[in-house]
């Protein structure tokens, strides 16, 4: 059930440049998937519409949600203000999630690029999976890489070459030798283009998750569509809404 | 005390409904909102056929609201007559239809297919998209066109009519009078201010469709004044939209003259907005002791 509410900060700090990491409680912990994302809401009435940020981990005990997201504008460096105590607006959970059956008893690949890393760390703790966990990174900040080490083989790309491979993701594929009988992952979208191609290359299934400007979040505006293959549902013209019919796609389905 | 408002012959439990577009077809906010306390659920926009809409990105935030250039996205008169209202059928709250069009034919056809459905209390007819290259908002800009197709409509109709109004023209009355003396039962404004949104950093329109329409709380007083100014011009009754976050913005536009209200973007914002509407409007009432609702409309004083 999706809700609005004024959640709790409990903690948030800087884990890499303009990189934030914060903890929130808040009962829609108990419903939360890898992959879902909620909205959250800015106190500055100038800027109306949710940010939507993805479930980087869920407590324990299901009762707080851990986000880690880039400070990108107006909206999400108010967030990165708040302190523990502050009240929160959110709405969630949203969207699909990962289909984390297709990948148990597998060997996967978890793909995080940038700030498509965070919502691989819940993915892969819940995955029953041989787990490969590539992640990409611009430099050296290798943000949230501790974290996803406890959960599988993790292997470093950055841009810079200043830790792993130089390159990407696809680079450290092939730099390790490594392969996979299915991919899940979140990432800017010339990866997750890359991707979907080394999927259809080795014949292997990839999901992977798409990002999109929003206004509702809830699949009513119509703001936040991917081109299908096949029709869509709901309007039945190709045009798959990212927040509700995802943001986790089979890569085959989606025209990216 | 009465909340009650009616337009047309067609009576509402209460004035609040949803703005076209930013609603579904109730479905999506039905976790949100007891549709059955809502005056009306008004649909998104709907054709003869599917229309696959714009390319993304197709929304973007500006100061104190939004722009969309959706593009009128929508899976055609067949499915949503299949799948929408028999959902919408199940609440008790009246449905009002908007309907999209490229040619007058086309309106025309999406028109005749409603008035086999009884459900539908009323037809609100796009003719103020600004993100359709053909159609739409040819025929809410220039008067004569407009007089026309409402005619052709007005024609065809089992349900009463309202014309939905663009603000982008140089005077909104005209096109009021105009849908007025072409038999239009009511009028809906306003549909959204055209804009334009630079990505500075990309050097990049934010919108794909380059421009978009606006809305949110920022338009709000561009669209009391138009809805007064209408009020004044015509005597059909208006739904006046634009803007609307909470009741003393929808008690603001009864005051102008408007006989009901929409909420729009603000839906995004608040999914609850549209109760809170109601319950707020309620306690207004109460608070200055109204035992009618139509006591409020149109009794702002000069």
């Amino acid at each position: 059930m999706k809700e609005k509410q004024t959640a709790r900060v409990i903690s948030q700090k800087e884990i890499a440049p303009m990189i934030f990491d914060m903890w929130i409680e808040t009962g829609l912990a108990a419903q939360a998937l890898p992959g879902q994302f909620i909205c959250v809401y800015t106190k500055d009435k100038s800027t109306l519409l949710p940010r939507p940020i993805s479930i980087c981990e869920v407590k324990e005990d299901k009762t707080a949600l851990r986000i880690v997201y880039r400070v990108a504008g107006q909206g999400t460096r108010e967030f990165s203000t708040y302190v523990a105590g502050d009240a929160i607006d959110i709405l969630g959970t949203l969207g699909n999630g990962f289909p984390v059956e297709k990948g148990n008893g597998k060997k996967v690949f978890l793909m995080g690029g940038g700030i498509g890393v965070p919502p691989i760390l819940q993915l892969a703790k819940e995955m029953q999976a041989e787990k490969q966990i590539l992640l990409g990174y611009r430099d050296g900040n290798l943000f949230l890489k501790e974290d996803m080490d406890a959960y599988g083989q993790v292997y470093v790309a950055t841009e810079d070459g200043s830790c792993g491979t130089k390159g990407n993701v696809m680079d450290a594929i092939a730099a390790n030798g490594i392969d996979a009988d299915v991919i899940f992952a979140c990432g800017p979208m010339p990866m997750l283009r890359a991707i979907k191609k080394y999927a259809e290359d080795n014949g292997i299934d990839a999901y992977i998750s798409l990002e999109e400007h929003m206004a509702c979040g809830v699949g009513a505006c119509l703001g936040c569509v991917v081109k299908t293959k096949e029709v869509d549902h709901h309007s039945h013209v190709h045009n798959a809404r990212i927040c509700t019919d995802g943001p986790v796609f089979e890569a085959k389905e989606v025209e990216i | 005390m009465n909340m009650q408002t009616t337009l047309a012959g067609v009576t509402f439990q209460n004035p609040v409904m949803t703005a076209s577009g930013t609603f579904g077809s109730g479905m999506e906010y039905s976790e949100f909102v007891d549709l059955n306390k809502l005056g009306a659920v008004v649909t998104k926009g709907v054709a003869n056929v599917p229309w696959p809409g714009n390319p993304t990105p197709r929304v973007a935030e500006v100061y104190g609201g939004m722009l969309n250039a959706i593009g009128l996205q929508n899976p055609g008169i067949d499915v949503f007559m299949e799948r929408d209202i028999p959902f919408l059928k199940q609440y008790d709250t009246k449905i009002i239809v908007n309907v999209c069009g490229k040619s007058v034919e086309d309106y025309v056809e999406v028109v005749e297919r409603l008035g086999e459905e009884p459900a539908v209390s009323m037809l609100e007819i796009n003719v103020s998209c600004p993100n359709v290259k053909e159609g739409a908002i040819a025929f809410g800009q220039k008067a004569d066109a407009l007089y026309h197709i409402t005619q052709e409509i007005k024609k065809k109709a089992k349900q009463p009519i309202i014309m939905k109004l663009s603000p982008n023209v140089t005077d909104i009355t005209e096109m009021a009078r105009a849908a007025e003396a072409a038999g239009a039962d009511a009028l809906s404004l306003i549909n959204t201010l055209t804009g334009m949104k630079i990505d500075i950093h990309k050097r990049k329109f934010a919108i794909a469709n380059k421009t978009g329409g606006m809305s949110g709380p920022a338009i709000k007083p561009i669209a009391v004044r138009m809805v007064y100014q209408t009020a004044q011009a015509v005597q059909i009754p208006i739904i006046g939209m634009g803007g609307i976050a909470n009741a003393e913005d929808a008690i603001e536009f009864l005051l102008a003259g408007a006989s009901a209200i929409s909420v729009g973007a603000m839906n995004f914002v608040n999914p609850y907005c549209t109760m809170e509407i109601v319950q707020g409007i309620a306690d207004y009432m109460e608070r200055y002791h109204i035992e009618n609702l139509s006591e409020l409309i149109g009794a702002v004083q000069a």
